[in-house]
């Protein structure tokens, strides 16, 4: 199955510095993760955003949680 | 050549310096931030790296903390010109470099009230004084971690434990001559605000440095410039969020990684190892010094271990200036005469103004090189007489 047909969420960060501690942390915790542009219809920044697998949520908020502040993490 | 001014710049710079600043701009060359392509994000990535090896380097819980500047110089400004207000009061010791002196007596010229601590002659510092200086409107303390006149080590640990039971007051430490050469941990020593280059000790390229900010504190500087940070695009106002707060406009990021390269080498050999290596070679010059006779003298402390490789000295009846001339010319000793930026500390030691020859060493000088130049002063001296 291609990028397309799959089922993603994302987190949205106050910075790329933020966005790129953050994929370190998900990788180090085995969650497949994908720096990726920002999509515009989640917010006008012209950073970049962490794309996870749906369904990996709860996973992802452990594994930021307290280290990271102000992340959102949104439906794509 | 022989280089000794690496209190200067250090030269030459182990090969994965160059190496990783040829490949960034050769095979990656993005603007970290900027965009969602991969280059981009692969500058990015580099930055952060560069932040992680410096928090392991400082032992700093969150790579975050690390914000860079070209030089100590900028990290300096951003410290003292961000957070003193008129009517505070700052503490400093009569040892510090223009970097420092000259934002304070800037600052005091609009109000900021200045202690400067003396020292010896030869440079000691007690802690104890410091606390007396201490009054409620005392905002912050700036020293630096080693002079780069004297060579002395200050008692940054000391002083920092003195600072403990006044969470109000800030510890600003200057690491120029230190970063990598002596070991620095900013929770143990209670430092707040460290400022180091990246061109010395951690064999970085010219054109980086950074600051240590400590959590929380960013609310509590005012950025130096603002500008695009490639983050909160929409916002015409500066973000107030580490690091981006205080690193606007496009980064140095090919200095940067090879910054980035540098720590790595230095975490890899070990400061323990590089700081043995260089006391192994200021321990020869020194025991040489003093064989060459009386005539010389030398400035800040005799025994090696209260110094870093940085050695004042003059020749009996010479110029430094013509000392230097001649160690280029007739031996091809790099070296630096004069004031060296710092005229508190030869004011302090009793050199202004006509100020010091002074022989700075680096992991990479050899002890071969050190009985050259021992040769070469030696001449000089019978020359002259």
């Amino acid at each position: 199955m291609g990028d397309l047909e799959k089922s993603y969420n994302v987190v949205l960060f106050l910075s790329v510095s933020h966005a790129i501690r953050a994929e370190k942390l998900l990788k180090a915790c085995g969650i497949d993760c994908k720096l990726i542009p920002v999509p515009r219809h989640l917010s006008s920044d012209c950073g970049l955003c962490l794309r996870f697998p749906a369904g990996r949520a709860n996973e992802v908020e452990k594994a930021l949680r307290g280290i990271l502040k102000d992340y959102t993490i949104c439906e794509l | 050549m022989i280089y000794f001014d690496n209190a200067a710049t250090s030269f030459p710079k182990p090969p994965c310096t160059l190496e990783a600043m040829v490949a960034f701009q050769k095979e990656v060359g993005g603007s970290p931030g900027r965009s969602g392509h991969r280059v981009s994000i692969t500058a990015g990535q580099c930055i952060y790296e560069a932040r992680e090896a410096i928090s392991r380097l400082f032992n700093v819980p969150d790579p975050l903390r690390i914000v860079f500047t070209k030089n100590a110089t900028e990290s300096l400004n951003m410290a003292l010109l961000g957070i003193l207000k008129p009517g505070e009061h700052v503490i400093t010791s009569g040892l510090e470099h223009n970097s420092v002196m000259r934002p304070l007596r800037f600052l005091e010229n609009r109000g900021v009230r200045l202690t400067i601590i003396p020292t010896s002659p030869a440079g000691k510092l007690e802690p104890l004084a410091v606390k007396e200086a201490i009054c409620p409107k005392t905002r912050m303390v700036v020293m630096t971690h080693a002079s780069n006149v004297l060579g002395v080590k200050m008692p940054v640990g000391e002083v920092g434990e003195v600072l403990r039971p006044y969470p109000h007051v800030l510890f600003l430490v200057d690491a120029a001559q230190t970063a990598g050469s002596l070991p620095i941990d900013v929770r143990d020593m209670n430092i707040d605000l460290l400022a180091f280059t990246g061109h010395k000790s951690l064999f970085g390229p010219q054109g980086t440095g950074g600051l240590y900010i400590r959590e929380g504190l960013e609310d509590e500087i005012d950025p130096l410039m603002r500008g695009g940070t490639g983050s909160r695009s929409e916002w015409e106002e500066q973000p107030a969020f580490m690091p981006d707060k205080f690193e606007s406009g496009t980064p140095n990021t090919v200095g940067i990684a090879g910054l980035r390269a540098g720590v790595e080498f230095v975490l890899e050999e070990s400061v323990d190892k590089i700081r043995k290596r260089e006391e192994g070679l200021l321990e020869k010059f020194l025991v040489g010094l003093e064989e060459l006779g009386d005539g010389v003298r030398l400035y800040g402390p005799r025994k090696k271990e209260d110094r870093i490789p940085v050695v004042s000295f003059n020749l009996p009846h010479l110029l430094p200036s013509a000392v230097a001339q001649m160690l280029d010319e007739r031996w091809g000793i790099m070296c630096r005469p004069g004031l060296h930026c710092a005229p508190a500390a030869h004011l302090t030691a009793g050199t202004f103004p006509q100020g010091t020859v002074r022989f700075s060493f680096g992991y990479f000088n050899t002890d071969e090189e050190v009985e050259i130049a021992l040769r070469a002063l030696k001449e000089i001296i019978n020359g002259r007489s």
